[in-house]
């Protein structure tokens, strides 16, 4: 049926594939998948279909899976994923996103760096340009570790492609990843002292803007952004939402000005949602104003958050809009956020949510 | 050859593996290299950088708490088993 999709759910405990109706719900929960193992990110490659999984077992290290019959079984590989053999060589503890660009399957990791796979996801080679950077010996850990977490290639060109570091900023490349440099003029950091520093600044998500490829928006420990010039310089958008913390984005797929985020209650104030309040707030202006939705979700006693990849859109007309929280709930929007139900409940925390249609 | 024995977290990622195997070599990393020869990728998820045995998995030979240098014999059994501290 047209409004069918298919909800790729990363989490603390194995990622789970929810399919139903958008708008006649009969949600279906299958998994928990790839092993019950923890699942930062899963996603969809556009050119194959098959679905990846990023993560890592306290016991068995970090790994991405593949699946090709959407979820049913996986295969998994970290052949090359390591920054060497020696015993002093930085020991990979997770994967924190996948992504991909142009043939290739990327995976953010921790501590930060990036790597990318020509062949599926068997083997993964270093883009070690990004770790030569002069300012690596100054990459501190945010709350959450030293987390490479965003990926966002650019859709015309091959050699270009942003990636967020917790804590430390967004880089770009326009070589193909052989040089970088940090895009973060404009972004506060107010945990330093001083004007705003060129790396430091604590990226939470990078969401390139749907219908062109200039724009990227950003939300940031202090603030929302967007970015008109490739991220060479940022403007401020935070004006009008009720925090200037929280973790997910995600972009229209068509529209350029639009895209949602759930504003969290800060930093050092539980991270949950504002007045213990669900609420998703969109724009349609590229960041000028914007409006909350809490209609179908939980308007008290919501002391609940939701991480960087844990909301996503679909590509239908109206667009579909999806989000798990941190106690297990996903929530879902067949009108572009304005009417909210609940999708399903009790799942392990949600670390990730993916959506696609029965086509994908 | 040495007697191992695989966990049930491990087999799942490697459907062909087997929970009982007999492998050759005369150290433990040895007996990785033979396991991952017959299913590949299995040493990265016993090992890391050094390299090592990884922190939350314990091995044991014929009992005894064992490193990736530990020696085997072709009597020996090599329990690989997760530890507790992990999960």
């Amino acid at each position: 049926m047209a409004d069918d999709v298919r909800l790729l759910i990363g989490t603390r405990k194995g990622a789970f594939i929810v399919q139903g109706n958008r708008n006649g719900g009969g949600w279906q929960v299958d998994g928990p998948t790839c092993e019950g193992w923890p699942i930062h990110d899963i996603a969809v490659e556009p050119e194959s279909g098959a679905l990846f999984a990023g993560g890592g077992s306290p016991w068995y290290g970090a790994t991405v899976f593949r699946s090709d019959d959407q979820g049913t079984t996986w295969s998994q590989s970290s052949d090359g994923l390591t920054y060497g053999d020696d015993a002093e060589a930085p020991k990979i503890a997770t994967v924190w996103n996948v992504g991909f660009g142009h043939g290739a399957v990327f995976a953010g990791v921790e501590p930060a760096g990036l790597f990318r796979s020509d062949d599926g996801g068997k083997t993964w080679s270093h883009v070690s340009g990004l770790r030569d950077h002069p300012s690596r010996a100054q990459w501190q850990p945010g709350a959450g570790g030293l987390i490479l977490h965003s990926i966002v290639s650019d859709p015309d060109d091959a050699r270009r492609m942003w990636v967020g570091i917790s804590a430390v900023g967004t880089f770009a490349t326009e070589d193909g990843g052989a040089t970088w440099e940090t895009r973060n003029q404009g972004v506060r950091a107010d945990f330093v002292p001083g004007p705003p520093p060129e790396f430091g600044q604590c990226v939470h998500k990078l969401t390139m803007a749907g219908g062109e490829s200039g724009r990227l928006y950003q939300q940031n420990h202090c603030g929302v952004y967007r970015t008109d010039d490739d991220g060479r310089t940022w403007q401020e958008i935070t004006a009008g939402l009720p925090s200037q913390f929280g973790f997910p984005m995600a972009a229209h797929p068509r529209d350029p000005q639009t895209v949602w985020t759930i504003p969290l209650n800060g930093d050092d104030r539980g991270r949950f949602m504002p007045d213990g309040s669900a609420g998703v707030w969109r724009t349609r202006d590229g960041g000028a104003t914007w409006v909350r939705s809490g209609d179908g979700l939980p308007q008290e006693n919501a002391f609940v958050g939701v991480l960087r990849e844990a909301m996503a859109v679909d590509s239908l007309d109206p667009v579909g809009v999806y989000f798990g929280t941190s106690t297990g709930q996903l929530y879902g929007s067949a009108d572009e956020g304005a009417t909210w139900s609940l999708i399903a409940d009790n799942l392990p925390s949600i670390w990730s949510v993916e959506a696609t249609t029965a086509k994908g | 050859m040495a007697t191992v024995i695989l966990p049930r977290s491990l087999i799942a990622l490697f459907p062909a593996a087997e929970h009982r195997a007999t492998v050759p070599g005369s150290t433990v990393g040895e007996v990785i290299d033979g396991l991952d020869a017959r299913w590949p990728g299995i040493r990265d998820r016993l090992c890391q950088p050094g390299p090592a045995i990884r922190e939350h998995i314990n091995l044991f030979v014929d009992g005894q708490p064992a490193g990736i240098d530990a020696s085997v014999s072709d009597a020996s059994v090599v329990h690989v088993i997760p530890a507790v501290a992990g999960g």
